[in-house]
């Protein structure tokens, strides 16, 4: 029986403010255990929250890129559960008025485009980390992320197949990326995803029982935990058996997911308004400066490459999906216009060298030089081999294209009178290739345009090379 | 020289005319601790060094000649739920015997810039939770005038400071009439200011929406000054409201010449004791020989008071009580051998009865399945009673009603055993909570047990100046009362 996967993911990303949601300690990854904390952030008697107004704005910038409307007056809620990561034993999210509701996201996947739903983006805080002792002597803690400020943006269960839960999920980490309002850092949690999947039969429209796994923090962890588990309950229900409501723990470097001991789900966290905090009252004035304050989104930006700048969709696609990418490739076409040559390099040659030597590699480099460099290869005044040669040194040593150029003696030498006394001497000295030439061995050709290069050092020109060769050759053979 | 039970007003002088030095009175109230304390029990923690070093502190800013606040080198005590930097803060519970905070509640810290001295911690309802100040962990508070009955609650250590001379005034706070109504048994004046008027940080929390700081002094002139110096938008406490300054004593003699003066008929018809009925209707009365007119109205809502407010007071209850956990700070049961028994041990031992079975009321009042019938249900009622206050308070300026239903009652009695009895008569205070308004308590003579009775006086949100107006007439008539001296 064919059957349809369901997916919804809720995906939690930490706000790039300076501060942390209720009080004045940095919001910064690492540190000390427990140096960056105050009374506040610990949940010490007495202490009071007071909200982070630039939370509430990029919680808001979030939102308007995820075409989302935002409720003019919203609150915050205390959602309680006692766990040694929460100080207070609640959390301070949004239960029923979340800031942002109602937006979508487009993706394309498998040949198709298409919107998910967005239906919430709320605003709460994050938990400290628990360390568990090593030697088995207890559990550490430590705060520091406690009370760093965290958007959760829910989607409707639009999504369809695994390939397209990691493009959303793509999509939502550049569209943050472009607004600055997450840095993104998977690696360091600042951007991780719940997964929810049912299974139906294809046809069927009530939903199947869903699952939940929590916290993966990488696209691929999302595409294959899906894979895993569309596969899993689709193999249960064709054994008659059924899907048991849980949340289960995807381990991506065995490709399994186990249940989760934890009764989760039979928690009740008695939500209620937070009493220590007025409502969120948004004006319209704040909604349409934060609207002016985003910049162009990388589906556009998509679009308009493709269409005025004339590159391959799969090739904007690349570029687009990592705004440092586009960023360098917008000022690069500032410098060359020759935009399909300049994206050529920087697919290939550019992502090669940032692959094997790091993300230094484009800041050493610079669109700038990177496009004054397309510019000498563009008019031919330098070969392709040549340009290779500078863009390695020059994303080393950071040196102008151009000096480089001229110290090395790469110019492409096109002086007439030269390359035709160089031909003539090569003609001259390699009777032999030239008698292979004439008998019909057309080889001996190639043979003589490579010792005339030779001469050149290798910045000749093919064409004008050839050209004056055979005009050379034809006046022997008269 | 004459200091006892002198007011704030009265010291002022004495110190300004160099009557008395600041370290002589601090040591004065001192010494006056040392010697009662043990039989009323209104302080945990007295801090003799800090006191007598901020004494001499405050005698040097008398002595620079400077304007100095009419607060300088008057000592005070403080409940002993603000947090005060590097003194103990117990919330008279086991759970906070040994806690020390690193940070003041910014009273405590604007009464310090104001060089008053602080004497110590005041007992009280472990966090805020009772009306006799017999629910601490560290014993009863009893009451100054006669030490068989109780002080009140749960503010009952700064009512009983006041009444018994150890302290110059006091810091309490008030959930659901927790000054005013130790403010009536001990006889002393109280105000339970506008919610959001005076800054909680620092406040350990009872119920977020209806906690409230306020001043407990000697006489409503005292009050004043004092709200005058804590009052003010506090940008630690979000829900504090920005306002300019308001110099509360000002107008405060005007007497009460065209005020309107409203009863609630829902207040006078319960059933209370017929001594406090009769001095409250004799204390209308000779107002309006002052000018004032007295209208019966009606607040048909109020009825619904102790559901709401005990649903919604032990729902915020059971989520601010949650950290106290036994991982961060307080009391840890040490032989917990898991996370579950950690918290369960921790827990159970921590905190005194009432305190549980205020966290496991409001617990079921936000769980599934009932809060739609309980929580949600309250909130609703709020709404409902706090309008009706505001409709009434358009058509009158204040409404005067009862504290309690009794004066103050024998401590060890039934009430302590009897928690809905209790629960019952906190009808009259908590509806102003709900309703986040003001309200004075002021004394209105003895009663023939020789015990104090109080009344008090609801105005509309940030209307503390006509309050005071009132309470200062109500003085004049009825006068001050003072244990072991006659009136």
């Amino acid at each position: 029986m064919p059957y349809e996967i369901v997916i919804g993911l809720e995906i939690h990303a930490e706000l790039n403010t300076k501060s942390k949601i209720f009080c004045g300690c940095k919001n910064e990854f690492g540190g000390e255990p427990n140096s960056n904390c105050c009374p506040v952030c610990l949940g010490m008697p007495g202490t009071l929250p007071v909200l982070n107004k630039e939370a509430v704005i990029y919680a808001i910038k979030a939102g308007l890129a995820m075409n989302c409307r935002i409720s003019e007056v919203s609150k915050m809620d205390r959602k309680n559960y006692f766990y040694p990561d929460m100080p207070k034993a609640y959390q301070v999210s949004q239960y029923d008025i979340p800031l942002c509701y109602d937006g979508y996201v487009e993706i394309e996947a498998d040949g198709q485009t298409k919107n998910i739903g967005i239906e919430r983006i709320h605003l709460e805080e994050d938990a400290g980390k628990l360390m568990h002792d090593p030697n088995g002597q207890g559990t550490l803690i430590d705060y520091n992320r406690a009370g760093v400020p965290l958007i959760e943006i829910v989607t409707r269960p639009d999504i369809r197949s695994p390939k397209e839960a990691r493009v959303l999920f793509e999509n939502i980490k550049s569209i943050l990326e472009y607004t600055g309002v997450c840095d993104c850092q998977m690696q360091e949690g600042s951007l991780r995803a719940d997964v929810n999947l049912s299974v139906r039969p294809t046809g069927q429209e009530t939903l199947g029982t869903r699952t939940e796994m929590k916290n993966l923090n990488s696209f691929r962890a999302v595409e294959r935990a899906c894979e895993a588990e569309a596969k899993r309950q689709i193999e249960l229900l064709e054994k008659g058996l059924k899907v048991v409501q849980e949340t289960r723990r995807w381990d991506d470097s065995k490709q399994e997911s186990y249940p989760m001991r934890e009764k989760e789900e039979s928690l009740d966290y008695r939500f209620f308004p937070e009493p220590d905090l007025v409502p969120i009252v948004v004006d319209k004035t704040l909604i349409k400066n934060i609207k002016a304050s985003i910049p162009e989104l990388p589906g556009a930006r998509k679009k308009r490459y493709i269409n005025e700048l004339e590159i391959p969709a799969y090739d904007a696609n690349i570029i687009t999906s990592d705004m440092k990418i586009a960023d360098f490739f917008e000022e690069a076409t500032k410098v060359c216009s020759n935009y399909k040559l300049v994206s050529n390099w920087l697919l290939t040659d550019l992502l090669r060298l940032v692959k094997e030597k790091g993300q230094d590699v484009m800041q050493k480099l610079t669109a700038q030089k990177f496009g004054e460099l397309m510019v000498y290869y563009d008019k031919g005044e330098i070969s392709q081999a040549s340009a290779k040669k500078v863009l390695d040194i020059v994303s080393e040593t950071g040196e102008e294209p151009g000096s480089l150029i001229e110290r090395l003696e790469l110019k492409v030498q096109r002086d007439e009178n030269l390359v035709e006394s160089i031909v003539k001497k090569v003609v001259q000295d390699n009777p032999k290739a030239v008698s292979d030439y004439k008998s019909g061995k057309t080889k001996a050709f190639g043979f003589l345009m490579g010792r005339v290069m030779a001469q050149l050092k290798g910045n000749g020109d093919p064409e004008q090379i050839k050209r004056l060769l055979t005009r050379e050759l034809k006046s022997l053979m008269e | 020289m004459n200091i006892y039970s002198r007011t704030i007003k009265e010291i002022n002088k004495m110190l300004i005319n160099r009557e008395i030095g600041a370290v002589e009175l601090t040591r004065y109230f001192l010494d006056n601790i040392k010697r009662k304390n043990k039989e009323i029990n209104c302080y945990i923690t007295v801090c003799e060094d800090k006191a007598l070093r901020k004494a001499e502190e405050a005698q040097k800013l008398i002595d620079s000649g400077e304007n100095i606040s009419p607060l300088c080198g008057i000592p005070y005590a403080v409940k002993d739920n603000f947090c005060t930097e590097n003194i103990r803060t117990t919330c008279a519970s086991k759970m906070l015997e040994n806690f020390i905070p690193p940070y003041s509640a910014t009273i405590v810290n604007k009464l310090e810039e104001k060089g008053a001295v602080i004497l110590g911690k005041l007992n009280m309802d472990e966090f805020g939770m009772g009306c006799s100040s017999e629910n601490s962990f560290f014993g009863p508070v009893y009451n100054p005038w006669n030490q068989e009955y109780v002080a009140g609650g749960s503010s009952g250590g700064s009512a009983a400071a006041l009444a018994a001379d150890l302290a110059g005034f006091t810091l309490a706070s008030d959930t659901g009439g927790s000054i005013r109504q130790p403010a009536a048994f001990c006889g002393v004046v109280g105000l339970k200011p506008t919610y959001g008027l005076v800054s909680r940080h620092g406040l350990i929390a009872f119920a977020s929406s209806l906690d409230q700081a306020g001043p407990m002094t000697r006489d409503v002139t005292d009050c004043a000054i004092v709200l005058n110096e804590i009052a003010g938008y506090d940008p630690m406490d979000s829900v504090s409201v920005r306002k300019g300054f308001e110099n509360y004593l000002d107008g405060i003699d005007r007497g009460v010449d065209g005020i309107k003066i409203g009863m609630p008929e829902e207040f006078f018809n319960t059933d209370f004791a017929p001594e406090i009925k009769e001095a409250i209707f004799k204390a209308a009365e000779e107002l309006c020989q002052h000018g004032a007119r007295s209208y019966e109205v009606s607040l048909p809502s109020v009825k619904h008071t102790v559901p709401c407010y005990y649903i919604i007071s032990s729902a915020e209850a059971s989520s601010n009580l949650a950290r106290y956990d036994g991982i961060r700070f307080g009391y840890r049961n040490p032989d917990a051998r898991n996370l579950d028994e950690l918290y369960k041990f921790s827990r159970s031992e921590g905190f005194g009865k009432e305190v549980k079975r205020r966290i496991i009321l409001g617990t079921f009042a936000l769980s599934s399945g009932h809060n739609d019938k309980l929580y949600s249900k309250a909130l609703k009622v709020r709404r409902l009673i706090s309008d009706e206050f505001k409709n009434i308070l358009e058509k009158v300026d204040c409404l005067v009603a009862p504290v309690y239903p009794t004066t103050a009652f024998k401590a060890g009695g039934d009430n302590c055993k009897d928690p809905l009895k209790m629960y019952l008569s906190d009808i009259y205070t908590a509806a102003v909570n709900l309703a986040g308004l003001p309200a004075l308590t002021v004394p209105l003579g003895l009663d023939s047990k020789g015990l104090p009775i109080g009344m008090q006086i609801i105005g509309k949100a940030f209307c503390e100046k006509l309050l005071f107006q009132v309470g200062h007439a109500i003085e004049k008539i009825a006068g001050r009362i003072i244990p072991g001296v006659k009136s």
